[in-house]
């Protein structure tokens, strides 16, 4: 906890703070009535409760024994909770509880004006803190539903909501059977595999062509080389349902010379399809990520390299590559998520053989709702965990390495 | 000094082995290109072949029409003559030609096809070309002749005039007709007119996925703004843990996302729930907010967010918030300063956001599918029936040509004012 003051606190009026808390404890008792259907009580004793503990808790205890007067308040709300809603009124009522026991003297001792500066007007404080909630609300709706999604996927029924045994906390209404679907079903299966082998046979087509061509374009003279970006960026930019129709009519006839010309076999021809189109929408990542890197490449390393005997393949692999590996890894990352992640490209030149998890589960959001979906988004939402702390750990190593501040 | 001859030098520049240094440079710089354009050569030509030519390709067939030509050659030679304004039927020399044309077509079994590409045009030619089809393959074009009344007697719309100028009027090879009918127009035989009432429904789709994107871009703005500056005002530790909240939601699957939002909105969903639980509505009147426009706006909104976040964040933090408080020393409010001094600065964050946001958007294809029902789908959503379900892949290739070609003009603009290089990820 920063220690800083900006502002000299001071306790704040009587009137100030019982207004504040009785107006908080208004909305709050309001909310927790809500859900028993007595509004108006939960209005009612809301707003006096949090009067009268705020006054006892700022003027007839007093700052001495501040810590045990919060425990107090905390376990106070979180009995209050578990007499009038059991389980989930204890839940409820250590949120309050929690929430409270700082409030009461976040307010009373005017602790937050400590980290603002002194001439800010009352108004100007107020916005400040305003503007806080408005952006913890938006940040509540960038992860509330990826958050949503976790505890459904335990769900003990069939069902996409939230059962009533599941609100009670109740063992019986949680299970693992959708994850048991997931791993024992054999389509979803199949197309789990589909993807781990996609996925990385395409991400390894283009990070290799890919880091050749960044390496290229990162030369000092480059013949035309706004309109060959723009070329190697536009499968980022055209719409994926023109790439997938384009791809669909293109692979077909390719898929049609290999089977029926060359005498491949009609699966290895799909998979070879479906990864070269998703090899294909990964390139971009991989030009923009290992781009950005070698702009700060010291182009004298080489130069060192050559002076001292070393052929270009050497040091390409002894030199640069070290220094560009973390921008090429993440761009990796970015081409493998992409392919991953991949629908409407496999939907339209894939086949039933090359089905993807993600097109499975395009088929179950659309047709037969299945709930061993929400299993699936959650190991996927771990995954996408694991990819984005990789990531970030790259950058920073690779600004590390580059010397700059890490940022 | 032994070597003042060298600097005496009259001629021109020698590099080391006796060439001139000119040539020798120049060599060297030529060396240098070719070892560049040879490193980019595999991928340049991997996606010029198997992405650029058959997107190429396949808008080339929103002009296509090769099929009333190649299958009914010799009539289309002898409807040459015959002007439909006369209000007269042509004469025997056409319909014995039809006759021949159509005995081959039918043994190459493609008269079906040549009635469902005319039926796009004029209902009722598909079932025309089938059931005649079956009569006309009995007769011998050598001998049964004349053809004019059997084939009046084999159905009377062949004695009409409709049927023969709406085959005179696709007969040509490359036709406009695919994009007349994009904009829900068509190429009729008295020249070009609208659709019928109840087939205008593409410019209406058209401008409700304008409009749904232009709401999306403008609430991604809206929202994305108060993060983008909290993030660049916060202590950096700080910013960096809050950037998690903006960075899972972008790595997370699009797929993962929108079963999220199916999961929230539908009527027994979370948001249902929670709204019936303060009593904000009745258990009985749930809110409807899958499967229409709202549905797909604020899923679309949530999952396009971050890329609206991220530029504005980039430009945000290289904006010194000294800049403000200077503003306000010297005497303007908060909101004065704000106007004057902080929004200029970064408009180029939300320009390259709104942009991207919008580029992404109207191309967008998942997520108005699984949630946007019937009301709430983009254009895309079409493109995609007419490839899969009605096969008119020339109606497909014009709707995809026209979004191709906005995309391009924004990604133009794009380019102007952010520049491709200066595209950042995560």
């Amino acid at each position: 906890m920063a220690t800083y003051r900006l502002t000299h606190v001071e306790r704040k009026p009587v009137g100030f703070t019982l207004s504040v808390l009785a107006v908080s404890g208004a909305v709050s008792g309001f909310a927790a009535g809500t859900a028993k259907g007595f509004e108006v009580e939960g209005l009612l004793i809301g707003t006096v409760a949090l009067a009268l503990l705020g006054y006892a808790c700022i003027w007839i205890v007093g700052r001495e024994r501040e810590n045990s007067t919060r425990l107090g308040v905390f376990v106070l709300m979180a009995m209050a909770g578990l007499i009038s809603g059991g389980i989930s009124g204890l839940i409820a009522g250590m949120f309050f509880g929690g929430f409270f026991q700082w409030f009461i003297y976040w307010i009373g001792e005017g602790r937050y004006r400590a980290k603002l500066a002194p001439y800010l007007t009352p108004g100007q404080v107020l916005w400040h803190y305003a503007f806080r909630v408005i952006c913890g609300a938006i940040f509540c709706f960038l992860i509330t539903p990826i958050l949503v999604v976790l505890p459904l996927s335990f769900n003990a029924e069939d069902f996409f909501t939230f059962t009533p045994e599941m609100l009670r906390f109740d063992p019986e209404g949680y299970s693992l059977k959708h994850y048991r679907d997931f791993f024992t079903n054999n389509e979803w299966q199949r197309s789990f595999k589909n993807s781990l082998i996609i996925a990385p046979v395409a991400t390894i087509i283009s990070v290799s062509l890919g880091t050749l061509a960044a390496i290229g374009l990162s030369q000092s003279h480059v013949p035309g080389r706004r309109a060959i970006m723009a070329v190697l960026i536009s499968p980022m930019i055209v719409p994926l349902i023109i790439s997938a129709t384009g791809m669909f009519f293109f692979y077909s006839t390719i898929g049609g010379f290999l089977e029926g010309a060359v005498g491949l076999g009609k699966t290895f021809v799909g998979y070879v399809k479906v990864i070269l189109a998703h090899a294909v929408l990964g390139i971009p990542f991989v030009i923009i990520t290992v781009t950005a890197t070698l702009v700060g490449f010291d182009r004298s390393l080489t130069m060192a390299a050559a002076n001292m005997g070393a052929s270009p393949v050497t040091t390409f692999f002894r030199v640069q590559m070290p220094l560009i590996l973390p921008g090429v890894i993440s761009g990796g990352l970015f081409a493998f998520i992409t392919s991953f992640d991949e629908v409407v490209v496999v939907l339209f030149v894939g086949s039933a053989s090359q089905k993807t998890l993600p097109w499975q589960m395009f088929t179950g959001l659309r047709e037969q709702i299945s709930p061993t979906i929400l299993a699936v988004a959650t190991i996927l939402v771990a995954i996408s965990i694991a990819l984005l702390t990789t990531v970030e750990m790259l950058r920073r190593r690779s600004e590390r390495l580059r010397g700059m501040t890490p940022q | 000094m032994t070597n003042s001859s060298d600097t005496a030098q009259s001629g021109p520049m020698l590099a080391a082995d006796g060439t001139p240094l000119k040539k020798s440079l120049a060599r060297s710089l030529r060396n240098q290109k070719m070892r560049a354009l040879a490193l980019i050569a595999p991928l340049l030509l991997f996606i010029l072949i198997s992405f650029i030519f058959p997107i190429a390709s396949m808008l080339f067939r929103s002009v296509e029409n090769t099929i009333v030509a190649d299958i009914l050659p010799r009539t289309v030679v002898a409807l040459d003559d015959w002007n439909a304004d006369g209000g007269q039927l042509p004469d025997e020399s056409v319909y014995s030609a039809f006759v021949s044309d159509m005995v081959e077509a039918i043994e190459a079994k493609e008269h079906t096809k040549l009635g469902t590409r005319l039926n796009y045009e004029q209902t009722g030619m598909s079932s025309l070309f089938r059931k005649s089809g079956r009569q006309i393959r009995k007769l011998d074009p050598e001998s049964d002749g004349p053809f004019k009344e059997k084939l009046i007697d084999i159905n009377a719309e062949w004695g009409e005039i409709k049927a023969w100028s709406t085959i005179k009027a696709h007969s040509v090879r490359l036709t406009n007709g695919y994009f007349l009918n994009a904009v829900d127009m068509r190429r009729t035989p008295e020249g070009i007119k609208q659709q019928p009432e109840n087939k205008r429904i593409l410019v209406k789709l058209f401008w409700r996925t304008l409009a749904m994107s232009l709401i999306i871009t403008a609430s991604c703005i809206a929202l994305g703004y108060p993060v983008a500056w909290i993030l660049a005002n916060l202590p950096m530790r700080t910013a960096n843990l809050l950037m998690i909240l903006v960075l899972l939601p972008f790595w997370t699957s699009l797929l993962v996302r929108t079963s999220a939002w199916k999961v929230m909105l539908q009527q027994q969903g979370v948001v249902n729930d929670v709204l019936v639980w303060l009593g904000v509505v009745a258990d009985e009147s749930r809110l409807v907010m899958i499967n229409n426009q709202f549905g797909t706006i604020v899923a679309m909104t949530h999952i396009l967010l971050p890329f609206m976040i991220l530029p504005m964040y980039s430009v945000m933090t290289t904006i010194p918030p000294s800049y403000l408080r200077a503003a306000k020393s010297l005497g303007a409010t908060n909101w004065t300063a704000f106007r004057r001094v902080y929004l200029p600065q970064s408009v180029p964050g939300i320009g390259a956001g709104s942009i991207l946001v919008f580029i992404l958007s109207i191309g967008y294809y998942i997520t108005p599918e699984i949630v946007g029902g019937t009301k709430g789908v983009f254009i895309s959503n079409r493109i995609a029936y007419h490839i899969s379900y009605s096969l008119n892949w020339g109606l497909a290739a014009a709707l995809g040509t026209i979004l191709l070609v906005a995309v391009l003009i924004l990604y133009w603009a794009y380019d102007k004012i952010v520049g491709i290089d200066n595209v950042k990820l995560g």
